[in-house]
């Protein structure tokens, strides 16, 4: 276990370190085309939404519907009453915890 | 956009990554105390140090938990981290410095640091992107200290309702985004497309699929383009 745990460790560290680099060493200090101008702005609500839908159902490579949804309604309600980050977190940590103590 | 003194725009950027860091210490609270009897404590705060990428990190951890090998881990987290391409592309020409500073530069992309710099037109600012990121690094790291050291003794993450952190944490950045009605297609299209692929294609696939939708903006030319830059929005209401 322990070359394993090692292995796995120093590969993500070089392999992210290289993925977050590749960017920024190729296209850095250019002007993208202008095409890609109008993609960019949008990458963030693609890629975030995304990332909402796997962190809440995904699991195990398959689709759950369990308490963390719970969770995620609490934090979109926190969010409605523009209520501060740390909140939103924490009411959606309270609310999946709640529910798993019931059910 | 007012120019601000790189220092100015780096404590600004600080300033808004606190909160993250909070939620980061929470995230890497459960990271610690569910990384604890699989590597070691040891382990798992090295990797916390040197990776700094939470959720490829779970993605490994899962991996190992379950008695796969290291190339399987790495490859479920770097499938994970494949979405810091695009990103990286992203920042890119916001990039003034040589080929390694630039490099060095790509290091302190996380999720929140790059939705945060984003000034809404295409362009970011890279030195509020560094301090958001410098504040999240100990939060990240700290909770995975304290989540190692005494494990069980906090509790279950789960039942703490820990996981959910993450999904909450996104749909915080995620609303900043959605002032443009394009914006918002385009956050449909990609849930849309998570929700796809999520049963049928390896862990991080979905995401970076979902990149894809952000493709509608070739669609039209950009007249709508974002009233208020992300930075200074979260500066407001941060």
């Amino acid at each position: 276990m322990v070359p394993t745990v090692w292995i796995t460790i120093g590969g993500l560290c070089l392999g992210t370190a290289a993925i977050k680099a590749f960017g920024p060493l190729v296209f850095g200090g250019r002007r993208l085309p202008e095409l890609i101008g109008r993609v960019i702005p949008l990458l963030a609500p693609a890629l975030l939404a995304a990332l909402v839908i796997t962190e809440t159902f995904g699991h195990d490579a398959s689709l759950v519907f369990d308490a963390r949804a719970g969770g995620v309604a609490a934090a979109a309600v926190a969010l409605a009453v523009r209520a501060p980050l740390v909140a939103v977190v924490l009411s959606a940590a309270a609310v999946t915890a709640l529910l798993r103590a019931l059910g | 956009m007012t120019r601000l003194r790189a220092s100015d725009r780096l404590a600004s950027g600080v300033r808004a990554g606190i909160p993250y860091g909070a939620a980061s210490l929470l995230l890497g609270l459960s990271f610690g105390v569910l990384a604890r009897p699989v590597m070691g404590p040891l382990a798992a705060i090295v990797m916390s140090v040197i990776v700094f990428a939470g959720s490829a990190q779970f993605a490994a951890l899962a991996v190992l938990s379950a008695g796969g090998s290291a190339a399987a881990a790495i490859v479920a987290g770097l499938l994970l981290n494949l979405r810091f391409v695009p990103m990286g592309i992203a920042i890119a020409p916001s990039l003034r410095s040589g080929p390694l500073g630039r490099a060095l530069r790509g290091q302190a992309l996380v999720d929140a640091s790059w939705a945060l710099a984003n000034r809404g037109d295409g362009s970011f600012d890279v030195d509020f992107l560094l301090g958001s990121s410098l504040a999240q690094y100990p939060g990240w790291v700290g909770g995975t200290v304290i989540g190692a050291l005494l494990g069980g003794a906090i509790g279950n993450p789960s039942s703490l309702g820990l996981d959910a952190i993450f999904p909450a944490f996104f749909l915080g950045l995620l609303v900043t985004e959605l002032r443009r009605s394009q914006a918002r297609l385009v956050a449909a299209v990609g849930a849309t497309m998570a929700l796809a692929l999520t049963p049928i294609a390896p862990a991080g696939v979905p995401i970076i699929a979902a990149a894809l939708a952000a493709m509608l903006g070739l669609r039209r030319a950009g007249h709508q383009r974002a009233a208020e830059p992300a930075a200074v929005v979260a500066e407001r209401d941060g």
